[in-house]
C-alpha cells in the first residue's frame, strides 16, 4: 500500500511536471511574435515591453524561462498583466463555483446513468429501451454550448423560471444558488447520463451471461438478488471508474464550454477566457489546477478500483 | 423401482439465435430415483448443459422456449412460476457448473457465497451460516477451511473452486444434485476426490444425482444408469451394465469403441467418432446419427423411437431401427470392448 | 466530445481492454467474420437509415455551390447588409435599422433567414458544414493513422519504446481535452506555424484538423495497443516470425490487418467526435477563423443574437446535432455488427 501509495506520487508528480513544460512549449515556442508583446497585452507600451522581458528573462535560453515561470507560480504572487489581478486569487475566487458545478452535475450524471443504465438493461430489445438507447446517443451528440445556450433563452429569458446564467453565492442566498446551478447542472448531465448509462447498460448485459450470474440463479436467490448482489456489483466497477475520471476533469475546470454559456465565472471560464487573450501566467496557472485534479481523481480512483475488485492488487493498478 | 424423484418427459429447449431457431433439446425424457446416479454422456454440443439447467429453469429467457414436464415428486417445474422455482433452486435440486473458474462471483469471499445460498433457504444468523460454510468447506476437503473461508474464489486453483461449489451444492442438501462435468478441466487425483464427494452425498443424504460428463471411464465406475445422448436426443438408456455390456445404438458403440483407442490419462478428452455432430439448427430429418452411421438405410428417414428391443432387458432403450440381431452381429464389427454376449451381462 | 473530456464513444474503461475475442481477432481476417458483419449491418434499420441521412447531409453540403448559385442566388460571404427583399408583397430590409436580420422567409433566398451581416443563414450552414466535415473526416483520419502506428509500435516492441509512447499518452491525458485543444488552437492561430517545408497560416483550416487530431489520439491509441499486446502472442505472428519476417513486416503484413475491423468500428465515432470538437473550438474562438464558416463558429456568432434571432443558434446547431447523431447511431450499429461482444472499447 504505501509502497504503491509512493509510486503513484512520484509518476503523479512527473505527469504535472510534463504536462507544465507541454503547456509551456505551446505557449512560449510555438506562436511566433515576441512574447513579451503578447505579454503585455492588447495596448503595450514600450517601457512596460521591455520591463516584462526584463522580468520574466524572455532573453535567456528557454530552460531558464521555464524555470522563472514555475518559480513565480509557487511562490503565489504572479499577476495577470491583462486584468492586473492576483492569479491565485482569482483562482480561489472561481473554485467554489466550478466545484459546486461539478459536485451537482457528478451527483445527478451518476444517479440518471444508473438509472437509466439499470432500466434499459433489464428490458434490452424493447422499445423502452430503444428509446433511452436513442436518448442517450443524443445526450453524446448535443454540444453542451448549444443546448446551455438554448436553455438559457428559452426556460431563463422567455419562460423566466430560471435565470438567465450567472451564479449566486450560496451564503448569499442557498435558493439563488441552487437556482441558477440547475441549468448548468442538467446541462451538463445530459452528455454524462448518456454516456454512463450506455456504458452500464452494456456491462450489465455482458455481466448477466456470465457464470457467475448462472451460479447465483441456481442458488435460488430472487431475481432481485442476483441483480443487486452479482450483476450490478460487478458492473458498476467500470462506471464508477469513469465517473471518478470525469469528476476530476470536472473539479478542474474541464468543463469550460458549461461555465462559458451559464457565465459562471468558474475556473474553467477563467482558463477560456485568459486563453483567448493568450494571458499566459494565468495560462499555467489554470491549466496545472485542471491537470492536478484530474491526476489527483486518477491516483483515487485506482485505490477505489482495487477496492471495488479484489482481483486487482494495487502494485498492478492501472497505469497512470 | 418406487415413484421416481424427477421424471423428465419430452422435454424441449429451443433458442432463437441469429442464424435460426436452435433445438438444442429435442424431445427427451427420463427419470431419476432417490440415491441413484445416473450419467448423462455424449459429444461436446448434444445438449446436456442446456438439459441440466433446464431442469431447474435456468434457461429461461426471452429466446428461450421451453416444453415438455419437469416433475420433482408431484410439482412440475417447466410450468412453475419464478417464484415457486426459487424454493426448489439450490434447495431441492443444486447444481455444480462446468466451469469451476468462472463460476464463482470475483468480488466475494467464498464462504460469503456459501452462506449466502443457506441463507436464501433458511432463516439462520450470518454467523450461524458462516460456521456451516466452514464446516461445509472443510467436508468437501478444503484444509484450513477456518481460515480459507475468507479467500476470494482467485486466490484458488480450479480445483478448489469446484470444491467450494460442491460445497456450495451441498449446503441444503439437495434431493437430487446435477454435477455437469464436474472434473472435466481438473487433473486425475483431483478428479477422483472430487467424484469421491459426490457418491459420499448420494450415501449420506440419499439424493439423486445426475452426473454429465465425456468420460465413460468415470461413468464406468461410478454409475448406476447411463443415458446417451446425441444431437439433442437420448439415443440409449438404460443401465451401466446393459450400456457396457450390450449397446443398442451405433453412436454408443462409437463411444465405447472409441474408449479403447484413447488412452487413459485423456479421459475426458472427445471420444473421436468420424464426422461432426449436426448442426442443431437444421439438423438431419429423421435418425439425427444418419450421416455418421455406417449402418444407415432408407427407414432411417423417420425418426425411430426410443424403444426396449430386448424384451428380457428391462429399462434398456435405444433409438435405432436395426433389429436385436443385426445390432449384436453388427456391432461384432465394429471392435471395441464390452462386446460378451448379453446373457453374460444379464447373469 | 467537448465538454466531456472523454470521447463519447468510449465504453468502459478501467479495464483493461477487454481481450478481444479470439473467433474476430485470432484468425486473420477471412469472408467469414466481413460477411457475418455486413449481414448484421443490413437487418439493422436504425443503423441504415441514420447512415443515409449522415450520407444525405454530405452531399448536401458538397452541393453548397449549387445551392448558393440556383436556390439562394448569394455566396457564403455576401453581404446584403443595405438590400431588401420581397416578403409577403411588401419589401423589407435584409438587416432591419436596428441590426435585427430577418427571420427565416421558407423560400429559396434566405430560407433561414439572414445574420448580423445580411449573409443567407442556409448557405452559410452548407458552407460551413463542408469545413466541418472536412476538418471532422480529416481529424479522424490522421488520428487513426497516428494511433494505429503509435499503438501498433508500442504494442509490438514492448519495452522501452512503450514506455516512452505511453507516457506520452499520459501526458495529454492529463489535460482536459477542449483545454488543450482550445490552448494548441489559439496558439496556432496567432501566428500560423512552419512544419519543415509546409508554412501554415493562422486562418487555416489546417489548424483545427492538426489540433483536433492530436487531442484524440490518447484515446485510441491505447485500446489499439492493448490488441496488438495480443495479437502479437498469437500463432500466425509466431508462424510468420519463425519463417523469418522482420518486425516491420510483421507489423504491417501480419498484424495491422487484423486491427481493420477496429478502425472500421473507430472510424463513424471519431468523425462524429471530431465535429463536435470543432464546434467546441470555433465556438471558444480557437478553432475555425472568420469569415470562413462553419457549425460552431456560426453557433459561437449566433448566440450572441440569440434574444433577438434565435434562428442564428438554432439552425446551425440542428443540423450539427443532426451530422453528429446520425454518425453516433451509425457508429453504434457499426460496432454492434462488427464487434457484437463490444470486445474493442475506445479506452478512457
Ligand atoms: N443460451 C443459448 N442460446 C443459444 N444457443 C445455446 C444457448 N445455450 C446453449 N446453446 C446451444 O445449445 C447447444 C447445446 O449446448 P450444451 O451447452 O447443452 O452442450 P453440452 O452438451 O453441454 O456440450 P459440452 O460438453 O461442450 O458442455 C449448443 O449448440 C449451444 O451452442
Ligand atoms: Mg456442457
Amino acid at each position: 500500500m504505501l509502497r504503491f501509495a509512493v509510486r503513484r506520487l512520484i509518476s503523479a508528480v512527473l505527469v504535472l511536471f510534463a504536462v507544465s513544460v507541454l503547456t509551456f512549449l505551446i505557449f512560449n515556442v510555438i506562436p511566433a511574435g515576441d512574447p513579451a508583446v503578447r505579454m503585455a497585452g492588447k495596448v503595450p507600451t514600450k517601457p512596460q515591453v521591455e520591463a516584462i522581458r526584463e522580468e520574466w528573462g524572455f532573453d535567456d535560453p528557454i530552460y531558464v524561462q521555464y524555470g522563472t515561470m514555475m518559480k513565480k507560480l509557487f511562490t503565489g504572487d504572479t499577476v495577470s498583466y491583462f486584468t492586473q489581478l492576483n492569479v491565485v486569487d482569482e483562482i480561489i475566487k472561481g473554485a467554489p463555483r466550478t466545484f459546486a458545478l461539478a459536485i451537482g452535475a457528478a451527483v445527478l450524471s451518476l444517479l440518471f446513468g444508473v438509472i437509466l443504465g439499470v432500466y434499459g438493461a433489464r428490458h434490452a430489445g424493447q422499445w423502452s429501451d430503444r428509446a433511452i438507447t436513442l436518448l442517450a446517443v443524443l445526450g453524446l451528440s448535443l454540444p453542451v454550448f448549444w443546448l446551455g445556450a438554448l436553455m438559457n433563452h428559452y426556460l431563463g429569458f422567455e419562460l423566466g423560471i430560471f435565470p438567465n446564467g450567472g451564479y449566486v453565492e450560496f451564503g448569499e442566498s442557498p435558493t439563488g444558488w441552487f437556482w441558477h446551478l440547475m441549468l448548468p447542472w442538467i446541462a451538463l448531465s445530459f452528455l454524462f447520463v448518456g454516456f454512463y448509462s450506455r456504458v452500464l447498460r452494456s456491462d450489465i448485459l455482458e455481466t448477466e451471461n456470465e457464470d457467475f450470474v448462472r451460479t447465483a440463479r441456481a442458488k435460488g436467490l430472487t431475481e432481485k438478488q442476483v441483480m443487486n448482489r452479482h450483476v450490478l456489483r460487478n458492473s458498476l466497477v467500470p462506471i464508477i471508474t469513469l465517473w471518478g475520471l470525469d469528476f476530476g476533469f470536472i473539479l478542474g475546470g474541464g468543463a469550460i464550454l458549461t461555465e462559458a454559456v451559464f457565465n459562471l465565472q468558474g475556473v474553467g471560464q477563467y482558463a477560456a477566457e485568459s486563453i483567448e487573450q493568450l494571458d499566459q501566467p494565468v495560462i499555467m496557472a489554470v491549466t496545472l489546477f485542471g491537470a492536478f485534479f484530474i491526476v489527483l481523481l486518477n491516483a483515487v480512483v485506482d485505490i477505489v478500483y482495487a477496492a471495488l475488485d479484489p482481483r486487482i492488487r494495487l502494485e498492478d493498478a492501472r497505469a497512470p | 423401482m418406487s415413484a421416481p424423484l424427477l421424471s423428465v418427459e419430452d422435454l424441449r429447449v429451443s433458442f432463437r439465435t441469429e442464424e435460426g431457431v436452435l433445438q438444442a433439446v429435442d424431445g427427451l425424457s427420463l427419470e431419476l430415483a432417490a440415491g441413484e446416479i445416473l450419467a448423462i454422456v455424449g459429444e461436446s454440443g448434444c445438449g446436456k448443459s442446456v438439459t441440466a439447467m433446464s431442469l431447474m429453469g435456468l434457461t429461461r429467457g426471452a429466446n428461450t422456449k421451453i416444453e415438455g414436464r419437469v416433475k420433482l415428486g408431484e410439482r412440475d417445474l417447466v410450468g412453475a412460476s419464478e417464484s415457486e422455482l426459487l424454493g426448489v433452486r439450490g434447495a431441492e435440486i443444486a447444481m455444480i457448473f462446468q466451469n469451476p473458474m468462472t463460476s464463482l462471483d470475483p468480488v466475494y469471499r467464498v464462504g460469503e457465497q456459501i452462506a449466502e445460498q443457506i441463507r436464501a433457504h433458511e432463516d439462520v444468523s450470518a454467523e450461524a451460516a458462516r460456521e456451516r460454510s466452514i464446516e461445509l468447506l472443510g467436508r468437501v476437503g478444503i484444509p484450513h477451511a477456518e481460515s480459507r473461508v475468507d479467500a476470494y474464489p482467485h486466490e484458488f486453483s480450479g480445483g478448489m473452486r469446484q470444491r467450494v461449489m460442491i460445497a456450495m451444492a451441498l449446503s441444503c442438501s439437495p434431493r437430487v444434485l446435477i454435477a455437469d462435468e464436474p472434473t472435466t478441466a481438473l487433473d486425475v487425483t483431483i478428479q477422483a476426490q472430487i467424484l469421491e464427494r459426490v457418491m459420499e452425498l448420494r450415501r449420506e443424504e440419499n439424493a439423486g444425482v445426475i452426473l454429465i460428463t465425456h468420460d465413460l471411464g468415470v461413468v464406468a465406475e461410478v454409475a448406476d444408469r447411463v443415458a446417451v445422448m446425441y444431437a439433442g436426443r437420448i439415443v440409449e438408456q438404460g443401465t451401466l451394465d446393459q450400456i457396457f455390456y450390450d449397446p443398442g445404438h451405433p453412436y454408443t458403440w462409437g463411444l465405447l469403441g472409441s474408449v479403447t483407442r484413447l488412452d487413459r490419462d485423456r479421459a475426458g478428452a472427445l471420444p473421436s467418432i468420424a464426422g461432426a455432430p449436426p448442426s442443431l439448427i437444421a439438423p438431419p430429418q429423421g435418425c439425427h446419427f444418419r450421416p455418421r452411421c455406417p449402418h444407415a438405410r432408407g427407414r432411417c428417414e423417420q425418426v425411430p423411437p426410443l424403444e426396449q428391443r430386448d424384451p428380457k432387458a428391462a429399462g434398456h432403450l435405444d433409438r435405432c431401427w436395426l433389429d436385436l440381431e443385426a445390432k449384436r452381429s453388427l456391432r461384432q464389427v465394429e471392435g471395441g470392448i464390452g462386446l460378451a454376449p448379453a446373457a453374460e451381462a444379464q447373469a | 466530445m467537448p465538454e466531456g473530456g472523454r470521447v463519447a464513444t468510449a465504453e468502459g474503461a478501467a479495464a483493461p481492454a477487454g481481450a478481444p475475442e479470439q473467433a474476430t481477432l485470432g484468425a486473420p481476417a477471412g469472408a467469414g467474420p466481413w460477411r457475418l458483419a455486413w449481414r448484421r449491418l443490413r437487418r439493422n434499420r436504425a443503423t441504415l437509415v441514420f447512415g443515409g441521412v449522415f450520407v444525405a447531409l454530405v452531399l448536401f453540403c458538397i452541393a453548397a455551390p449549387l445551392y448558393a448559385k440556383h436556390v439562394a442566388h448569394t455566396g457564403p460571404y455576401e453581404n446584403h447588409l443595405s438590400d431588401t427583399i420581397e416578403q409577403d408583397g411588401e419589401t423589407v430590409n435584409v438587416v432591419g435599422f436596428d441590426g435585427v436580420p430577418i427571420g427565416p422567409t421558407w423560400r429559396g433566398e434566405f430560407l433561414l433567414g439572414a445574420d448580423d451581416n445580411g449573409r443567407d443563414v442556409m448557405v452559410r450552414i452548407l458552407y460551413g458544414g463542408r469545413n466541418s466535415l472536412l476538418i471532422g473526416v480529416s481529424a479522424a483520419l490522421i488520428t487513426l493513422m497516428l494511433s494505429i502506428l503509435l499503438g501498433l509500435v508500442a504494442g509490438y516492441m514492448r519495452g522501452r519504446v512503450d514506455g516512452v509512447i505511453s507516457r506520452m499518452m499520459d501526458v495529454l491525458w492529463a489535460f482536459p481535452v477542449v483545454l488543450l485543444g482550445v490552448a494548441l488552437g489559439t496558439s496556432l492561430a496567432l501566428g500560423g506555424f512552419e512544419l519543415g517545408p509546409v508554412s501554415v497560416g493562422p486562418g487555416s483550416l489546417l489548424i483545427p484538423i492538426f489540433v483536433i487530431s492530436i487531442v484524440y489520439v490518447p484515446y485510441m491509441a491505447r485500446p489499439v495497443r492493448g490488441q496488438v499486446l495480443i495479437l502479437r502472442e498469437q500463432d500466425f505472428v509466431e508462424a510468420a516470425r519463425s519463417q523469418g519476417a522482420g518486425p516491420l513486416r510483421v507489423m504491417f503484413a501480419e498484424i495491422l490487418p487484423n486491427l481493420a475491423s477496429t478502425m472500421i468500428v473507430f472510424f463513424p465515432l471519431l468523425i462524429a467526435n471530431a465535429i463536435l470538437l470543432e464546434a467546441a473550438l470555433s465556438f471558444l474562438g480557437a478553432g475555425v477563423q472568420s469569415p470562413e464558416p462553419s457549425w460552431g463558429t456560426m453557433i459561437d456568432s449566433g448566440v450572441e443574437r440569440i434574444i433577438t434571432a434565435p434562428m442564428l443558434t438554432i439552425a446551425p446547431g440542428v443540423f450539427l446535432v443532426a451530422t453528429v447523431l446520425a454518425l453516433n447511431v451509425f457508429g453504434d450499429g457499426v460496432r454492434d455488427a462488427f464487434d457484437p461482444k463490444g470486445r474493442v472499447r475506445m479506452e478512457h
